[in-house]
Order: C-alpha cells, then sequence, then structure tokens
C-alpha cells in the first residue's frame, strides 16, 4: 500500500520534467566503492549451523522458474511436483516461495500446487523484450491474473527509459498495477523488472528502481535472464541500499529479486550475506527477497545432502529438469 | 648475478592450474633429504572442485569418437618426448636414479602411453560381443565408460606408476581425479603441463597434490564418483567400505601392475560398464 502519492514524493505534478529532475537529483553511484564493497562481503566464510540456515532460507526465497519457449503443460506440472516436495530423501525439506511461468502456464500450475501455500508467479507485459503496445501488455496481465496468478511479474519499457521518457514508464508501471487488481478488489503482487543487463550504468539502475518503487511496484526485480548479463551482487546490492533507503524516507517496505544466473549455493549465500549487510536482517524474508533461479534448487539441496549425510552428493541425487 | 627463477608447483584441475583452495603447501625433499620445492597440498574442497571438473568434462570426452580419442592420447605421447629432459632430472633429483636409469623409466612411461593410445578404437572389438540369444534378436554387449574415476597413483613411482593410473582410465573414455604420489610429486605437475597443452579436453584429467590419506576418505565417499583405484591408499579396507556406499567400482592396491611398458585391457575394462542391446532383426 502507498502511504504517500507520487506528487508528495516527488514534491510536485507527475511530468516528464518533474520525474527527470527528481530522478537525476539522486547521488550518483560510486562504482568502485560498490563493486568493492560487494566483493569484500564476498569473500565472508559461512559454516555449519550458519550454512544449514543460510540453505535452507534461499529455498524458502526461491521463485522456481522456467521460462522456456519449449515449456508443455507437463514440464510444468513436474516443476510444481518439484516444489512441493524438493528432497524426496528429506521431508523436512522447505519448499520455494513460488513457481515462476509465462502466463498460459498458470492455470496449469494453480492446478498443480493447489492449496500448497506455494505461489504463482506470471511474466506479463511481452516478456521478456517488452516490446508490444500497451493495450497488449495490459491483457496480457489481466489474462494472467484472471488464470489465478498471485504475483505478476512486468518489464519496463527500456527503449523509453533510455531515452529519457521516464513518464512513460511511469504511467505503464502503473496501469499494469492497476490491471493487477483482481475481481475481490484485492492486488496481485507486482514485481518490476528492471533488466539492469540493458540500463547500462549503475546511475540507471539506481533511478529505473526509484521510478519503479515511485509507480507502486511491490518488488523490484534485475532481470529477465534472457540477456547476457543478469543478476550481479553489486547491482543487487545497489537495489538492495535502494528499498533500504526508500523504507527510511517513506515507511513502504519494497522487496528485491536478483534472477538470472544465480546457480550455486555458494553464490546464493553470497546473496544472502548482501541482504542482510545492506538492507538488514528484516528483508531476509520471503515476502521482501527473492531469488528467480531454476538450476539452484539442484545445487542447494545437494549442499543440503552433504550437510546431513557429511558426504559429497551428485546431480545423480537430484531431478533432472 | 641473476636469481633463480623457480616454479610454483600448482595443482591441475579443470585445464587450469589453480593453487590449493586452503593456500597450504608443503616442502618436498630431494632423495638425500634436501629442501627441492614446496608444493600446493590439496584439500578436501580441491578434490570436490576436480570432481564438478571431472563431470563437467566426461561426457564430451566419452563422446569423441575412439579414433580421436586415440590420436589425442598419442599426441600426448609425442608431448612426453619433448619434455623428456624436464622429466629425467626430476625423477633424478627425487629418487636419486642414475640418468640412465630415469631415461628408462621416462621411456616406459612414452611406451605404455602409446600401448594405451592405441587400445581406443580396440576396445569393443576384443572385449565386447555379439551374444548368441534364443530370438529373433541382434543382441551385442559393448563397453562404455564408467564415469568419473578417483584414483590414488603408486607412492614409490614418481612418473610410470602415475602414467600406468591415469591412461588407463581415460582410454575409454573416463575423466579422472587423480592424487598423485605424496613424496614424489613433480613429475605429475610435469605431466599437467603437457596434458595441458596436448589437445585433451580440461577436466578430463585433474591431479592433486598432497597428503593421500586426508584426501582420499572424501573422494571414496563422493556420491557422484563412479569409481576408485586404490593403488597408492594406505586406509585401503575403510576406503573400500565407504566406496560401497554408491556401488563404486573399486580397483585394489595391487590389482594391475603399475611399472611396465605396457598396461591391461584388464584394467581398461575394470573402469568400464557394459550396455547390451536387444535388435529386432525380423526372421
Amino acid at each position: 500500500m502507498q502511504l504517500l502519492s507520487p506528487e508528495a514524493i516527488v514534491g510536485s505534478r507527475i511530468t516528464n520534467q518533474s520525474l527527470r529532475r527528481w530522478l537525476h537529483s539522486l547521488p550518483g553511484v560510486d562504482k568502485v566503492g560498490l563493486e568493492a564493497r560487494a566483493a569484500s562481503l564476498g569473500t565472508r566464510s559461512i559454516k555449519t549451523s550458519s550454512k544449514a540456515w543460510a540453505l535452507d532460507a534461499a529455498i524458502k526465497m526461491m521463485d522456481l522458474t522456467t521460462l522456456e519457449g519449449m515449456d508443455t503443460p507437463e514440464r510444468v506440472k513436474s516443476l510444481c511436483l518439484k516444489a512441493l516436495t524438493p528432497d524426496p530423501t528429506d521431508l523436512d525439506c522447505p519448499r520455494p516461495a513460488a513457481i515462476c511461468v509465462y502466463g498460459d502456464m498458470v492455470k496449469h500450475a494453480k492446478k498443480a500446487l493447489g492449496n500448497s501455500g506455494i505461489y504463482v508467479a506470471a511474466v506479463a507485459t511481452a516478456f521478456p523484450s517488452g516490446r508490444a503496445s500497451v493495450p497488449v501488455k495490459l491483457l496480457d496481465t489481466k489474462d494472467a491474473v484472471k488464470a489465478g496468478a498471485d504475483e505478476i511479474d512486468m518489464v519496463i519499457d527500456r527503449g523509453a527509459f533510455l531515452s529519457g521518457n521516464y513518464l512513460e514508464v511511469f504511467k505503464q508501471i502503473q496501469a499494469v498495477k492497476e490491471a493487477c487488481k483482481r475481481s475481490d478488489g484485492s492486488y496481485a503482487h507486482l514485481k518490476v523488472i528492471l533488466e539492469t543487463g540493458e540500463l547500462q550504468t549503475y546511475d540507471n539502475i539506481r533511478r529505473a528502481s526509484y521510478l519503479a518503487m515511485l509507480a507502486g511496484g511491490d518488488f523490484i526485480k534485475t532481470s529477465t535472464g534472457k540477456v547476457t548479463v543478469n543478476a550481479t551482487i553489486p547491482i543487487t546490492m545497489l537495489m538492495l541500499q535502494a528499498v533500504r533507503d526508500w523504507y527510511d524516507e517513506h515507511g513502504v517496505l519494497i522487496g528485491v529479486k536478483p534472477a538470472g544466473g544465480i546457480r550455486t549455493a555458494k553464490d546464493a549465500i553470497k546473496y544472502l550475506v548482501v541482504v542482510k549487510e545492506t538492507a538488514g536482517e528484516q528483508w531476509l524474508n520471503p515476502d521482501l527477497f527473492r531469488f528467480g533461479a531454476s538450476s539452484l534448487l539442484n545445487d542447494v539441496l545437494m549442499q543440503r545432502q552433504k550437510l546431513k549425510t557429511g558426504n559429497y552428493s551428485g546431480p545423480d541425487y537430484v531431478s533432472v529438469d | 648475478m641473476r636469481l633463480d627463477v623457480r616454479k610454483t608447483y600448482k595443482l591441475f584441475i579443470g585445464g587450469k592450474f589453480p593453487r590449493s583452495e586452503s593456500g597450504r603447501v608443503y616442502p618436498v625433499a630431494d632423495s638425500k633429504g634436501e629442501f627441492l620445492a614446496n608444493v600446493a597440498m590439496a584439500s578436501r574442497k580441491d578434490a570436490r572442485d576436480a570432481v564438478v571438473a571431472a563431470r563437467a568434462a566426461q561426457s564430451g570426452w566419452a563422446g569423441a569418437t575412439a579414433y580421436n580419442r586415440g590420436q589425442v592420447l598419442y599426441r600426448i605421447a609425442e608431448m612426453l618426448e619433448g619434455r623428456r629432459e624436464q622429466f629425467v632430472a626430476e625423477i633424478r633429483a627425487l629418487t636419486g636414479k642414475s640418468d640412465r636409469q630415469a631415461n628408462q623409466e621416462v621411456d616406459a612411461a612414452i611406451d605404455s602411453w602409446v600401448w594405451h593410445a592405441g587400445w581406443t578404437d580396440k576396445i569393443d572389438a576384443v572385449a565386447g560381443n555379439m551374444n548368441p540369444v534364443a530370438g529373433p534378436f541382434f543382441n551385442i554387449s559393448t563397453l562404455q565408460a564408467t564415469g568419473v574415476v578417483a584414483a590414488f597413483a603408486p607412492q614409490d613411482s614418481a612418473l610410470l606408476g602415475l602414467v600406468n593410473t591415469i591412461a588407463p582410465a581415460i582410454v575409454s573414455g573416463n575423466a579422472i581425479v587423480v592424487v598423485s604420489s605424496g613424496s614424489l610429486p613433480l613429475p605429475a605437475i610435469t605431466l599437467t603441463e603437457v596434458l595441458a597443452t596436448s589437445d585433451l579436453p580440461g577436466g578430463v584429467v585433474n591431479v592433486l597434490t598432497g597428503k593421500e590419506a586426508e584426501i582420499a576418505p572424501w573422494l571414496a565417499s563422493h556420491q557422484d564418483v563412479n569409481a576408485i583405484d586404490l593403488e597408492g591408499t594406505s586406509n585401503f579396507v575403510e576406503l573400500e567400505i565407504q566406496a560401497a556406499q554408491n556401488l563404486k567400482r573399486v580397483i585394489r592396491k595391487g590389482d594391475f601392475a603399475r611399472l611396465g611398458t605396457k598396461g591391461s585391457l584388464n584394467h581398461i575394462t575394470n573402469l568400464m560398464e557394459v550396455k547390451t542391446v536387444w535388435h529386432p532383426k525380423g526372421n
């Protein structure tokens, strides 16, 4: 829920000029400092009981994802079954937070997950490029919400953002937010994908984060996973700083979701360290931090098995997907 | 006066030369007990990384044609020949062998490597079989690489024992993680430089130096290792029990000779699985 109106935050009527003035008044990002800090946090050693906690937390914060052109209802179903029982040899293993699929697969995912409490997230708005007219994007969103999606992952219009048309980006996010409204008046959770790999600079990433938060996104997400540069630790750290500062200034909690390229349990733990040290422990929570990943779960499960049995595990002991 | 440029002896994992993850090294003495070099002391995490690298490389290596594997192995023999002087010098320093004896050991290593290189496309012809069955089928048994092999080279041989441990494993398309002799590790590292400059894909052979007793339990209990060669181990009974957890193929200490100019087909096929295919043939 938005406590302050965008006008109050920006300090004037929302126009392209006022948005530009507001976004460009944000402090510039210290690239060297950011990357050095991210690298130093990555060297921290997490062992034994802390590691066990972190592995379970990583699973609970995971959006288990399949976003391929070759997805089939059966593939989505098998992924859902995996989410329901991640490790058949250990029924105490926690479940991921959500399944993330394309809009037309939502109904299959909903059916497979039933009332298990695992959310279904749908990518919408002409994912991954976002290159479609606004009515098409809104219809895409409404369709997924109608099919029962609990969360919508939208992409911003990077073309408009990079050409300085902030108002267009802002309006589209607001419109998609409205399209997330269900018939009972509640809203599907909106995650705004910034596609940081296409935004060129850290300053742009900071501006896009603020723009997405201003327009009412519940989560800001790094990437689609479909471009060469996906989630990195410095980028995620920058976005965590943005949500932390947003909470301090406006009292609204926004989540962060790094996605794409996070494949090993070791990487995931590094992210968790960065979350704790940047935004704080409050964000170590599936409502405020998610991993968008597909192959990460298997690696985390193998690490869990190692901790439990004392032997190194292998890919033969987790499902192929 | 010029300072010596000393060589840093590192591990060989996934086609790269990393230091041990643990940062440890240990001193290696020559045959008179004098300090010769510091060598990386691999930890269990280096072994784990090596298994991951071997697993990643194995399917590509097994998928290469037998002819191609043979050519790559022969190329390794050629490169060994080119580095002869270095091997001779290291063997002499470590073991105190005479020039002639050291040269003999290098000769034997090269000969054995060539012997193995010849086997790649002949294993199936000799050890595979067309089985007589009562039915309208072709029934063919062929041998396939078992996967990732963890091996412990003999402790008392600097080069030849290592070659006769690696070659029988990789001939058929396995990838190997091999722990070299603890006290005679220098030729093992020089051998990795040969492997890195042949056409062998990175990760097919991974060489660790360090304490066998420290690394062995982790490899024996590793669930993603398909076979283990216990030749250079001390605590082999316990290791064989651990290896049984996921039914690894086990080569026991002393099962195969390691110091000859050739290996044995039995050794090669011990690291392979039999696949039998039933193919309908009509009447």
